[in-house]
C-alpha cells in the first residue's frame, strides 16, 4: 500500500486580467507563494508537474529558470482542460511511487481577450481537395455540428433534458444565477457580479440554450499546490501539521468507448468513472462533502456532473438543483467560488484553482465565503478529448 | 468540361442515387464510426465493413449557435441524430432555427446542401437533417 499524500502548501492567483505579466510571471507567482505556504523551498521540491496550453511550451523549465534551477525532473503536461489535475496527479503519484516526497504542481494560462476557439483554420484553395480522415473538403465546424465549446456543452446539457425531461432555458440560466451570486464573496474571481435572472436570460445568446453569463470566463490566472508525503509531513511542524489537508483521492480517467461518443463527447462517463474510483479511495460517498467545485464550463455542464458525480440519484440533477441543495446555504453547496461561469477559466490553472478552493475551506480560512464546519470536499475538471480530473480532500488529523 | 461534376462535403456522404451516409461498421462487435480507422476503440477489431446508416432519425440534442467559427453563416442549429441506433452529428436545416421550431425528439430525415463551385464548376455538397413534415 503506497502512502498517503497531503497538500502542504496552495496558492491561487487572482484570476483576470494581468497585461503586464506573462505566463511565467503569474506561474511564478502561484508556485512561490505555494511553496511560502508550505514554509518550505524550492530546494526542498523533488518533481515539478506544469501545465500550459497556449503558451511558447517548456513552460516547467521557463518557471524554473525564473524561481529555481535545482536539476529536478520536470513534466510538462496537457490535457486540455484537466491539464492542472494532471499535474497534480503527476506530483502526487511521484510521491506514492516514492520517487520523491514533495512535489509541486502549477497551472497556468492566459487567457484574457481570447474570444470564442473555433477549428477553421484551413487555408482556402481553388478546388474542393478531401483531407484528413474523412476526406473533408472544408472545414467542418459549424457545417457539420458545432465544434466550439458552448455550442458542444450545449447539447450536453441538452441531450440530459431529452433524456430525463425537466430542462429549460430558464433552468439553465438559474444554474448561472446560482453562481454569478456566489462569486460575490471571491475577491480572486474575474467577475464578481450579481446578475438576476432576466438579465442572464436576455443577455447575448453564444449557443443556445447558454448566453455569455452561461459561459466560462476567459481571463489569466495561475494555481499552484506542494504535496507531501505522510512520513515526510509527520517530520514538519506542528503549525505544517496543522494546516496540512489530505488528499483522500485522485483519479485521472479517459472516456470509455461509448456508442456516441465519437459524434458528440460523453462528459458523463469518464466523469462517473473517476467518481466511483474516487469515493471508493476515499472511503466516503456523496452524502459526505461539505462542498463541491464541479467543472461548470457553461451551465449546461453543471447539471448533467450533479448526476455524474453521484451528488443526486441517476436521472435526479434538475429536482436536486430545485431543491436549493447546490446553493451555499444549501446540504450540497457546488461552486462557492463562483465557478468557472464567474471565477474565471484559465484552461490550465483551473485543476488546482478548484483544488485551491476546497482546500481553503477545509482549513478554515475562505474568509467571508468560508462553509462553516467543512470538512471534506470534492474538485471536478473535465479536458474535452476527454480526460477528467477529481480530487477529494479532506480535514483530518495527521 | 464536366456538367455539374459533384464532391460530397466528407467521404462518408454518398452521392449517388439517393443521397445518404455510411459508416464504417467493425465486424466483430457492431461499433460503427465515420472516417478512416486503424482499429475498433470498443473491442481493438481491425475489420470493417462500410454499411448504410438510415437517412431517418429523431433529434437527441441541439444548441443553436450565434457566435461560430469564420465564414459560417449564423445562427444556424447544429445536433446529433439518432439515426436507428448510429448516432450522427449534423446541422439541422430547412426550418427556422429558433427553439419553436427545432425540438428534441423530433424526427428529422437528411437532407442535402451546397457549399458552392470551386474555380473548376465542381459543386461541394454537404448534408445536414430537416424535419419531417
Amino acid at each position: 500500500m503506497s502512502e498517503n499524500v497531503w497538500i502542504l502548501g496552495i496558492h491561487m492567483t487572482k484570476f483576470g486580467k494581468h497585461p503586464t505579466l506573462d505566463v511565467v510571471d503569474l506561474g511564478a507567482e502561484a508556485a512561490r507563494g505555494a511553496l511560502r505556504d508550505a514554509g518550505i523551498r524550492m530546494s526542498d521540491v523533488g518533481v515539478l508537474g506544469a501545465g500550459n496550453l497556449r503558451g511558447p511550451g517548456g513552460f516547467g523549465q521557463a518557471l524554473q529558470k525564473q524561481i529555481g534551477q535545482t536539476g529536478i525532473p520536470v513534466f510538462n503536461v496537457a490535457n486540455a482542460c484537466a491539464t492542472g489535475a494532471t499535474a497534480l496527479r503527476v506530483a502526487i503519484m511521484a510521491i506514492k511511487a516514492g520517487e520523491t516526497d514533495i512535489g509541486l504542481a502549477v497551472g497556468v494560462e492566459k487567457l484574457s481577450g481570447a474570444g470564442l476557439l473555433t477549428g477553421n483554420e484551413r487555408p482556402k484553395t481553388d478546388s474542393w481537395t478531401p483531407e484528413g480522415r474523412v476526406g473533408a473538403v472544408a472545414a467542418l465546424d459549424g457545417r457539420v455540428g458545432t465544434d466550439t465549446m458552448p455550442g458542444v456543452f450545449a447539447q450536453i446539457g441538452m441531450e440530459y433534458g431529452h433524456k430525463y425531461g425537466g430542462t429549460s432555458f430558464e433552468l439553465f440560466a438559474r444554474i448561472s444565477e446560482k453562481n454569478h451570486a456566489h462569486s460575490v464573496l471571491n475577491p480572486l474571481a474575474t467577475y464578481q457580479k450579481k446578475f438576476t435572472l432576466e438579465q442572464i436570460m436576455n443577455d447575448v445568446m453564444i449557443a443556445y440554450p447558454n448566453t455569455r453569463p452561461m459561459c466560462s470566463a476567459n481571463c489569466d490566472g495561475a494555481a499552484a499546490a506542494v504535496v507531501v508525503s505522510e512520513s515526510r509531513l509527520r517530520t514538519l511542524s506542528l503549525e505544517q501539521q496543522r494546516r496540512a489537508v489530505k488528499v483522500s483521492a485522485s483519479v485521472l480517467t479517459s472516456d470509455p468507448w461509448s456508442e456516441s461518443c465519437q459524434v458528440l463527447p460523453d462528459v458523463n462517463t469518464l466523469t462517473r468513472a473517476a467518481a466511483d474510483q474516487a469515493y471508493e479511495q476515499a472511503g466516503v460517498g456523496p452524502e459526505d462533502l461539505d462542498l463541491v467545485e464541479l467543472h461548470d464550463c457553461f451551465a449546461t455542464a453543471e447539471l448533467v456532473h450533479y448526476d455524474n458525480l453521484r451528488l443526486c440519484e441517476p436521472g435526479g440533477a434538475v429536482d436536486f438543483f430545485e431543491s436549493g441543495a447546490t446553493w451555499r446555504d444549501g446540504k450540497r453547496p457546488v461552486n462557492v467560488s463562483g465557478g468557472l461561469e464567474s471565477k474565471g477559466h484559465p484552461i490550465a490553472a483551473t485543476g488546482i484553482a478548484n483544488i485551491w478552493e476546497v482546500a481553503t475551506h477545509l482549513r478554515g480560512e475562505a474568509g467571508e465565503r468560508q462553509i462553516e464546519g467543512a470538512q471534506v470536499g470534492l474538485a471536478h475538471v473535465i479536458g474535452i478529448g476527454n480526460a477528467c480530473g477529481v480530487h477529494i480532500l479532506e480535514k483530518a488529523a495527521l | 468540361m464536366a456538367v455539374s461534376e459533384q464532391v460530397p462535403l466528407v467521404d462518408y456522404l454518398v452521392l449517388d442515387g439517393a443521397p445518404h451516409l455510411v459508416a464504417q461498421e467493425c465486424v466483430q462487435c457492431g461499433a460503427r464510426y465515420f472516417g478512416r480507422r486503424n482499429a475498433c476503440a470498443s473491442c481493438e477489431g481491425a475489420e470493417f465493413r462500410v454499411v448504410d446508416v438510415p437517412v431517418e432519425g429523431e433529434l437527441r440534442a441541439f444548441t443553436i449557435v450565434s457566435f461560430a467559427a469564420e465564414g459560417i453563416d449564423v445562427p444556424f442549429v447544429a445536433g446529433v441524430v439518432d439515426c436507428g441506433g448510429t448516432s450522427v452529428r449534423g446541422n439541422i436545416v430547412n426550418t427556422p432555427p429558433d427553439p419553436d421550431h427545432v425540438r428534441l425528439g423530433m424526427k428529422v430525415r437528411l437532407a442535402t446542401t451546397s457549399l458552392g463551385t470551386d474555380t473548376q464548376g465542381v459543386e461541394a455538397v454537404g448534408f445536414g437533417f430537416e424535419p419531417v413534415s
